[in-house]
């Protein structure tokens, strides 16, 4: 459980000239649930994307399992098993649910694939419903299950998700936060961007709050849920924080 | 009517072949939002390897058509293609996130290099071709006028026909239709699904080399003539069926193709051959003003 999967160490990343991330180091150890939290603009989606080389890197390094892929083009990434289910969520308008199912599939072998797509339809029975649908088609709530039931089909060993929570009814997301919970049971090692942070806190074993393109804190969900400082500024106003902890 | 049916079939023939070379257009601009200006130059290098190849065949001697026209369609798929990746490779990989007019422009430059390679290297003149096929049979005929079907006809629609279906099921059916479609759509989580999108746009530019190509041997069967200068109107010609049944489409490259075809040759039948270019230019420009996306193109805008 303590073994690191994923360990990024003083990342930079431009946009042309503009550097979104400077210096960032996180770790993400297999079988946790690692939250990243922090305002509009402080770089959470970027360092998700850079891990996935896009954009690369320009100063740093990124470990996983070991291996150096800081120079890796994304879709040998992808191949090694870190999957995203990207900000925006991505889903290919024009291919059918099926189909982006069948895509999402791409790194994993054949053989699990019958299976793999009666999990992700248990997990989102809606999704089976509308498998002949066009993705585009869907509202934002069944679009944010099929890019995680996308991600899914590639049997992640490391599982990106960026805002899943983002622009969904709380009924919604409720189901999705239950969602990656039953995942991570089974063993899945999840990091997960949210700007909805006590949902994030209270899921997440370790969190770490970005601005401005740095780690200016870290530590145990709960623990970053308690700190004074990171209730005043994510937590309180805005969200529905007021109800106790635990 | 015996003389419409005939120019029916002329039109239908002709529509066939620009809808072959409009597939490569319609494909390339599917996936990298460019126009490949060079793809009536690797069409018109398909007829060349066509006529090269048939010779030697002829020099080997193979008389067994059907056997004859199998190793020349397969020969020149194959080395056409090879141009076909050749081309993505070095002119337009390299510029793949530079601006728009970029590729454009050396894709223009590559146009105009294969023109002059064709020339220096095969030469200015016309190359003919033998007959290969021979015959005809009479479809219809009111006494007047007989109405023929070539057997170089049946061969281009035979085989259109099937390379439209091995393609539709290929796009339509296969993993790499699927990759493919995601290339489209969104490259950059085609990248975060794991496929390899480089390798995934220089098999868009192979498949589209070899259509063009059967329609450059098609060509050189059919008028029995090639020079290194026709790429560049069918080029045009293909482009605008491209347009005409709305760029991006696939199905449309194919209408686009007939209707052109089905244009220039009743125009020339019923009105003046010199003016066939015009009336189907025109037609291309009024699709444009009464429908901007093509026939079957699709707006733009999508939703989100």
């Amino acid at each position: 459980m303590t073994e690191s999967l994923l360990t990024v160490e003083g990342v930079h990343a431009h946009y042309g000239h503009i550097a979104a991330l400077k210096g960032v180091d996180l770790t993400v150890r297999r079988g946790e649930i690692v939250a990243l939290i922090g305002a509009n603009g402080a770089g959470k989606s970027t360092l998700l994307m850079t891990v996935c080389g896009r954009p690369r890197a320009s100063g740093g390094r990124i470990q996983f399992d070991g291996e150096d892929i800081t120079r890796l083009p994304t879709f040998e990434i992808v191949r090694r098993g870190i999957v995203q289910a990207p900000e925006g969520r991505r889903i290919f308008p024009r291919l059918t649910v099926l189909e982006n199912l069948q895509v999402g599939a791409t790194p994993a072998e054949a053989a699990h694939f019958e299976q793999d797509l009666e999990r992700v339809y248990a997990l989102f029975p809606v999704l089976a419903e509308r498998r002949r649908q066009r993705g585009g088609t869907l509202s934002g709530g069944e679009q944010q299950m099929l890019a995680i039931a996308r991600a899914l089909m590639a049997r992640p060993r490391l599982l990106l998700l960026d805002e899943p929570s983002l622009g969904l009814a709380p009924l919604m997301i409720q189901q999705i936060f239950r969602v990656i919970a039953d995942i991570n049971a089974q063993g899945m090692t999840v990091l997960l961007v949210e700007q909805n942070a006590y949902h994030a806190l209270k899921l997440a074993s370790r969190a770490y709050v970005l601005a401005a393109g740095k780690v200016i804190l870290s530590g145990g969900g709960a623990e970053l849920l308690a700190d004074p400082q990171v209730r005043a500024a994510y937590l309180e106003g805005g969200q529905p924080t007021a109800k106790p902890v635990g | 009517m015996a003389y419409f049916l005939q120019q029916l079939i002329n039109g239908v023939t002709l529509g066939m072949i620009y809808g072959l070379i409009a597939i490569g257009y319609t494909m390339v601009y599917g996936i990298i939002g460019m126009i490949n200006f060079a793809h009536g130059e690797i069409y018109m290098i398909g007829a060349f390897i066509a006529v090269i190849a048939f010779g030697v065949i002829g020099v080997l001697g193979i008389s067994f058509v059907p056997l004859a026209l199998l190793i020349v369609l397969i020969v020149t798929m194959v080395f056409t293609a090879a141009y076909g990746w050749t081309l993505e490779r070095v002119a337009y990989r390299p510029l793949r996130d530079a601006p728009r007019l970029a590729p454009l422009i050396s894709a223009i430059g590559m146009s105009f290099f294969l023109t002059n390679y064709v020339a220096i290297v095969q030469g200015a003149r016309v190359k003919p071709l033998q007959p290969v096929i021979r015959g005809d049979f009479i479809v219809y005929d009111d006494g007047v006028f007989s109405v023929h079907l070539t057997y170089v006809q049946m061969l281009i629609w035979t085989l259109t026909l099937v390379l439209m279906a091995v393609f539709a099921y290929l796009i339509g059916r296969t993993a790499f239709g699927r990759a493919q479609r995601c290339v489209q759509q969104d490259r950059v989580m085609a990248g975060l699904v794991g496929i390899d999108v480089d390798r995934t746009i220089a098999a868009t530019f192979v498949i589209g080399a070899a259509l063009a190509s059967v329609a450059g041997m098609m060509v050189a069967l059919y008028y029995g003539v090639v020079d290194f200068f026709m790429g560049f109107l069918a080029g045009i010609k293909a482009f605008t069926a491209a347009v005409l049944g709305g760029i991006g489409s696939l199905p449309g490259a194919i209408l686009g193709g007939l209707l052109l075809g089905l244009v220039e040759s009743l125009w020339s039948a019923y009105f003046s051959i010199e003016y066939k270019d015009v009336a189907a230019f025109s037609i291309l420009v009024l699709v444009l003003i009464f429908r901007p996306t093509g026939l079957l193109g699709r707006p733009e805008v999508e939703k989100v």
